[in-house]
């Protein structure tokens, strides 16, 4: 057998001030590469934009008129924070699918072989990913206007219930961005990302009110977190209990910090496990 | 013994790697001087692609060490990372993005200033024969041209240790020799070069070392030509249509090598083991086949294969589960028309 000698040469660390610095330039790099990958396939912007519109107009025109719904504004305005958090879940399917992808390609190979930050190819992810949800929102809520949709709660309310609908996005993306990076294979990852999204978005108050549904299915849609960020965002867009007493509110930061509490560290370890 | 490790880019010693129950690594040892190329050459499921990852810091090894160009791949990761470029075995690019763009980010992605960045990228498309194709998107490109992108996109940074883990397989023929090309452009520079292969007669053309890697160990290492007299070497076979000419078909081929030719008089097949001389014994079996004015047919070299070095080796055949579309078993024939 072979003995080495010790390396010869001392190691090299560069300080915390430059790999900062890299930490946040790597981030930048990588969110610019991955917005310019969303707006090179046409398909994807098919995604994850028409699909939530045609939502609207289905929603507004084919099946609202058979839904009551309380409050003020009609069902287009119960509607409307209703899709946009389902909009903002549905485009972390891409985050899932983008990272199992670059797993299984070898690209996280090769950027986790090469000087860059480690945590760049998630945050450059995470960040891309909240830009490209912020564009569709503000595309929903544009033809939620021309249908009839109005924010009766001021400017304040509108953009707390934008910045409310972010936050549960990037939840949804980390929790995507662990499912990608441990199962992989794309088709799976698509078809797991069905099994938990589709029932936590339409098992919620989002498209009808609760008490419609049969009594053994509202005790999980009136708990679960997708209902209780759905209820924060209405009641910032419409009005509703003043904004420190609206328990949904509460409750929701919370869900949303603990989802990722624990979602963003299982992203990062099967990040440093791919392969 | 202890290496000293001025001279050697990568120094490999005792290396183990298991996944559960799967001992892909059980002991391999190994040294690359630098600026020297060294062929890894096993089966599917040898450990190859597992060795590879472990000396780019991709994977822990269980035990033993790796040191790339003095650093430790487990406690100097980083300053290794600085100097080692992958080209792992599934084309790592960015099909949506241009050639140029793909590279520019590796060259930002590697702490370049932005400055020196496109005229590196432009450099390695032209050089890489991308330069018409450059702001096309990459998944217009051929199989050959991907490749090549994919390449081009681990050497941004001039990195003085290369891996390349099977560059050649599933290219076509003419991909596989623009790649060679390539690749022996890029040792001629300097760089220090470890490959993977499947093919023999890969190893043979790139290699200055060759390891022979099976279930996890280095069955067989040495020069190219000394793996191959193991081996028997090169074969020269050629029909002769016309029996009558067949006696002067073999006197004329007779002094090619030391040994004699054999001849099946039934196929009016004539043989010689030409050793390691293939190509120049082809070129002169040509010649003198000329100027006799004999007429012949399927003229070929028939170089050993994986299977002929296993065989001699281990006295075995490989055992690699077989792979869909995999040519491991096939043997490359370098032949011209006579
Ligand atoms: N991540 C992994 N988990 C479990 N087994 C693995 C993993 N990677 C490789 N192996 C196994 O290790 C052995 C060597 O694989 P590999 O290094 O890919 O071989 P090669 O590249 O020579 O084809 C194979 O039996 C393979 O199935
Ligand atoms: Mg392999």
């Amino acid at each position: 057998m072979t003995a080495i000698a010790e390396p010869v040469n001392t190691r090299v660390r560069p300080g915390a001030a430059q790999m900062a610095r890299w930490a946040i330039s790597d981030s930048l790099v990588m969110t610019r590469r991955n917005l310019l990958v969303w707006l090179r396939v046409p398909a994807y912007i098919v995604f994850t934009v028409v699909q939530p519109v045609i939502f609207v107009l289905l929603f507004r025109y084919v099946f609202g008129g058979a839904i009551q719904a309380p409050g003020s504004g009609g069902y287009v305005s119960y509607l409307m924070p209703g899709i946009i958090a389902q909009t903002a879940a549905f485009a972390t399917f891409a985050t899932a699918i983008a990272l199992a992808q670059e797993a299984t390609k070898g690209v996280i190979d090769r950027f986790r072989a090469m000087p860059m930050a480690r945590s760049a190819v998630l945050a450059g992810r995470l960040i891309a990913d909240s830009i490209r949800m912020l564009i569709v929102i503000l595309v929903i809520i544009g033809v939620g206007y021309a249908v009839g949709f109005r924010f009766q709660n001021g400017v304040v309310g509108a953009i707390g219930m934008i910045l409310l609908a972010e936050a549960f996005g990037i939840a949804v993306c980390s929790v995507s961005a662990f499912v990608g990076l441990a199962i992989k294979d794309e088709e799976s990852v698509q078809a797991f990302g069905l099994i938990w999204i589709f029932p936590l978005t339409f098992v919620s108050s989002a498209f009808v009110p609760i008490a419609t549904m049969p009594s053994w299915l509202q005790v999980f849609a009136k708990n679960q977190p997708v209902t209780l960020v759905i209820d924060a965002m209405r009641s910032m867009a419409l009005g509703g209990p003043a904004f420190p007493l609206n328990p949904a509110l509460w409750e929701s930061i919370v869900w949303l910090a603990g989802v990722l509490i624990v979602f963003v560290p299982l992203a990062v370890r099967s990040y440093r496990r791919v392969g | 013994m202890t290496l000293t490790n001025t001279d050697f880019a990568i120094e490999v010693a005792a290396l183990h790697k298991s996944f559960g129950e799967v001992h892909a690594l059980r002991g391999i040892d190994f040294a690359v001087p630098r600026g020297s190329v060294l062929g890894m050459l096993g089966p599917n499921g040898a450990g190859k692609t597992t060795a590879v990852r472990v000396l780019t810091t991709l994977l822990r090894p269980d035990s033993g060490r790796v040191i790339i160009e003095g650093y430790d791949v487990v406690r100097d990761a980083a300053a290794v990372r600085r100097r080692i470029g992958l080209a792992g075995q599934s084309t790592a690019i960015q099909l949506e993005l241009t050639g140029r763009e793909n590279l520019e980010i590796m060259g930002r992605l590697n702490h370049m200033p932005r400055s020196s960045v496109r005229g590196r990228a432009a450099e390695l498309l032209e050089r890489f024969d991308i330069a018409d194709a450059a702001d096309r998107p990459a998944k217009t490109y051929s199989g050959g041209m991907q490749r090549r992108l994919d390449l081009a996109a681990s050497l941004v940074a001039e990195p003085s240790v290369l891996f390349l883990d099977e560059p050649t397989t599933g290219l076509d023929p003419y991909g596989r020799l623009g790649m060679w090309d390539i690749i022996r452009e890029l040792v001629g520079r300097g760089t220090t070069l470890l490959l993977t292969t499947q093919y023999l007669d890969e190893a043979d053309e790139l290699a200055n070392t060759i390891v022979v890697v099976d279930h996890g160990r280095v069955i067989a290492s040495g020069t190219p030509n000394q793996l191959k007299d193991q081996v028997g070497g090169d074969l020269l076979e050629f029909t002769v249509p016309d029996r009558s000419r067949l006696d002067d078909a073999v006197t004329a081929v007779a002094g090619l090598s030391d040994s004699t030719p054999t001849v099946e008089t039934e196929t009016r097949r004539v043989k010689v083991a030409v050793g390691n001389r293939g190509s120049t014994a082809l070129v002169e079996a040509v010649r003198r086949l000329d100027a006799s004015g004999v007429v012949t047919e399927n003229l070929a070299l028939h170089r050993p294969s994986l299977d002929d070095v296993f065989l001699a080796v281990t006295g075995h055949a490989t055992e690699a589960p077989p792979e869909i579309g995999s040519k491991a078993h096939k043997t490359p024939t370098a032949g011209v028309p006579s």
